[in-house]
């Protein structure tokens, strides 16, 4: 793996650097020309590294590879390696360098002034589908994370009156003092998670934090929507802060157990569930190992960190290739831990975890059964000796990701660093981290789709677009929460568990962004007069395209009801009547409407971008890129 | 040591930048104020309007 990484750095960054990008060290940057000691900064290229670093990676890069894993280890990681080298770090690399030649303007302002207005409204259109459907999946995870778990629970809605507390405290006691007042949050969320097993054990207590998925989901909504409309500094910067501060620190420390321990992996290269029939999701290895991890190895979201504050950091063009590239490895690099702690379990115990009760049987016989008669041993008395270490009523049927990754994760801690006396310790520290970062996205989530929103009513009734209008704010609030939440209660409502339809919309969505960015960069290039070298955006252009379109067709016209979105629902209507039948029937067409929605968009723009391709290489149209005159940097002593 | 010095800086330097701690100092010395609850209360209305807009991916 490292090997992947260092080659991948040393030989191909640095070709595309010098033959496509031809980055300048004596062009002064964004950040030096517009420096206001606010957004645009000229900062050190490790600090803006780390940066970077924190803003692009999330839960993604820890639930795609744990999913994925139904397919072994072998594809998932195959997939992370070469698709971070060849795809995600070029995507991250090329927009974050034409982002800091543009004045740092946004994905979404680069696709408008290169491809034409069509671009820009499908990279507008696709931010926000993305944004309603990826946080009504992640809610779906902590849902699933918590739903049954009064230690998991009691932990996470502990975290509330401590960033309120953190807030308090930043504002009235030690202003400005983040690091420390963070440090203190994460000894009380360690405190949290150590009460948390009292919480499990007093019987009044479990009785009130034992709560069922759709209650769950009810009050993750309502705390979006306060949220969002809450002050940002008392609830949403502090949780901003701690859920940082505990994902560095987790990422630290599950790289130093992992190379610690060595652990050994029991999960097979290949399982026989690279023919489509797979429980966590359906659907064969092409195309959908490749959109279920999306952060690990490309993703269209990164296209929007690289083109939003990173290219105001940056001080000298060169050290994008470190910060473009060089995080996107990092961030790859986590996907590969995540998909170690999936595959250290027992393959049994893994498909018991993360198959919905509607695939392998309600009961812990049924589902032993089940599992086992695939090839994958396992037995009702080892889950349940399992729960037991973990501090859970019960392990089966917790899809989502993110229980077995906790559950992997606390296997490779405990082995390091305590033994399994403290496993249950181990494993809620890894569903709080998951829980409070994904909850992080929530809020800030909810608040950015908002603000997008808020801009557009502007131009149509200018009070909406004013961000302190109460009305407006509740307003917006409402009708974003309402969306995402209808994903989540579809998902919550979901028999195969929700996961099953939402994880890939929401990789198709993601993916679909990618290629409006693999689209921006690619025209560029020609533009710029390379277009022999636009063979490095255009392949991987060309393997999203494939990925994407024929993922979205199978789920949208597959004749099996756990692939297809309207097959699913044909096979509803054809079943026994129940009182949710009408609404699953809905929810799946309205899920093809969105998926073949977006799909038509991103053609549209890829159509825009190949008439601008031929126009230039024919000679039709002028090859005119928007970026800003070259100015000679000052930063003399930088030089070199 | 001095390398590890050097990393240690950086270090801290990226954590105060992730965590708003340089960027609060750099307001401090735009509007020529001292710390204060008053002085941060503005740096996280000015952090609202501009950074609070940024999403964090997924």
């Amino acid at each position: 793996m490292p090997c992947c990484y260092a080659l991948g750095y040393r030989f191909y960054s640095k070709f595309i650097a010098a033959k496509i990008l031809a980055l300048d060290a004596l062009r002064a940057t964004p950040a030096e020309r517009l420096e206001n000691g606010r957004d645009f900064l000229v900062t050190n290229k490790w600090v803006v590294f780390g940066h970077h670093f924190a803003a692009i990676a999330g839960p993604g890069p820890l639930v795609g590879p744990v999913l994925a894993a139904q397919f072994g280890y072998l594809p998932g990681t195959l997939w992370v390696l070469a698709g971070a080298v060849f795809a995600g770090c070029v995507q991250d690399f090329v927009i974050l360098l034409f982002s800091v030649r543009r004045d740092g303007k946004s994905l979404t302002e680069m696709a408008k002034e290169e491809i034409g207005r069509v671009g820009g409204f499908v990279a507008y259109a696709a931010v926000i589908a993305i944004l309603l459907i990826l946080l009504g999946v992640v809610a779906l995870v902590v849902v699933n994370a918590l739903k049954d778990s009064p230690w998991g629970t009691f932990t996470i809605a502990m975290t509330i009156p401590i960033a309120l507390s953190m807030g308090l405290y930043l504002r009235r006691i030690r202003p400005g003092k983040v690091l420390e007042v963070s440090a203190l949050g994460f000894l009380l969320v360690l405190l949290a998670i150590w009460g948390g097993q009292w919480a499990a054990q007093d019987p009044a207590m479990a009785h009130v934090f034992t709560l069922r998925a759709p209650t769950l989901a009810i009050l993750i909504i309502l705390y979006g929507f306060a949220a969002s409309a809450l002050p940002v500094w008392l609830l949403l910067a502090p949780r901003d802060y701690l859920s940082t501060f505990v994902k560095l620190g987790t990422i630290a420390l599950l790289a130093v157990g992992i190379v610690a321990l060595h652990p050994t992996l029991h999960m097979p290269a290949l399982t026989r569930f690279v023919d489509g029939s797979g429980p966590v999701f359906a659907g064969k290895i092409f195309p959908f190992a490749f959109i279920t991890i999306a952060c690990g190895a490309i993703s269209g979201f990164h296209a929007l960190i690289s083109s939003g504050t990173t290219p105001k950091l940056i001080a000298r063009e060169t050290q994008t290739r470190m910060v473009g590239y060089g995080a996107m490895m990092a961030e790859s690099a986590v996907a590969v831990m995540a998909v170690i702690a999936a595959c250290v379990l027992q393959p049994g115990v893994y498909f018991a975890i993360n198959s919905p009760a509607g695939i392998v049987g309600q009961t812990a016989a049924a589902a032993t059964a089940t599992i086992s008669s695939w090839g994958f041993p396992v037995t009702a008395a080892e889950m349940q000796a399992l729960a037991q270490a973990v501090g859970e009523q019960t392990l089966f049927n917790r899809t989502g990701g993110a229980p077995a990754f906790a559950v992997g994760m606390a296997h490779i801690f405990s082995q390091s660093l305590g033994g399994a006396t403290v496993m249950a310790m181990w494993y809620h520290f890894a569903v709080m981290f998951e829980a409070l970062f994904i909850l992080t996205i929530l809020d800030a989530g909810t608040r950015v789709a908002r603000f997008m929103i808020q801009d557009a009513l502007g131009h149509i009734y200018k009070p909406l677009g004013r961000t302190s209008w109460y009305p407006s704010i509740l307003a917006t609030s409402a009708l974003i929460v309402g969306a995402w939440g209808f994903f989540l209660w579809q998902g919550v409502k979901d028999p195969l568990g929700g996961i099953n339809s939402l994880w890939p919309l929401f990789g198709i969505a993601n993916q679909l962004l990618a290629t409006v960015a693999l689209c921006v960069a690619t025209t560029i290039i020609i533009k710029m007069h390379r277009a022999r070298y636009a063979v490095v955006t255009l392949v991987p252009l060309a393997w999203l395209v494939a990925v994407t379109f024929t993922a979205s067709w199978q789920k949208i016209f597959d004749l099996n009801p756990r692939v297809g979105f309207l097959a699913q629902a044909r096979a509803l209507a054809l079943g026994p009547a129940t009182s949710a039948t009408a609404r699953l029937i809905f929810n799946n067409r309205l899920d093809a409407a969105v998926t073949a929605v977006l799909v038509v968009m991103v053609a549209l723009v890829l159509i825009e971008s190949v008439r601008q391709w031929i126009g230039v290489l024919s000679g039709r149209e002028e090859a005119r890129i928007k970026e800003a005159p070259f100015v000679m940097t000052r930063l003399v002593e930088e030089r070199g | 040591m001095n390398r590890i010095l050097k990393a240690a800086q950086i270090l801290r330097a990226a954590l105060r930048e992730i965590f708003d701690e340089a960027a609060y100092e750099r307001f401090l010395r735009r509007t020529h104020v001292i710390s204060s609850k008053s002085a941060y209360a503005d740096f996280c209305r000015e952090r609202e309007s501009s950074q609070a807009r940024r999403p964090k991916c997924c």
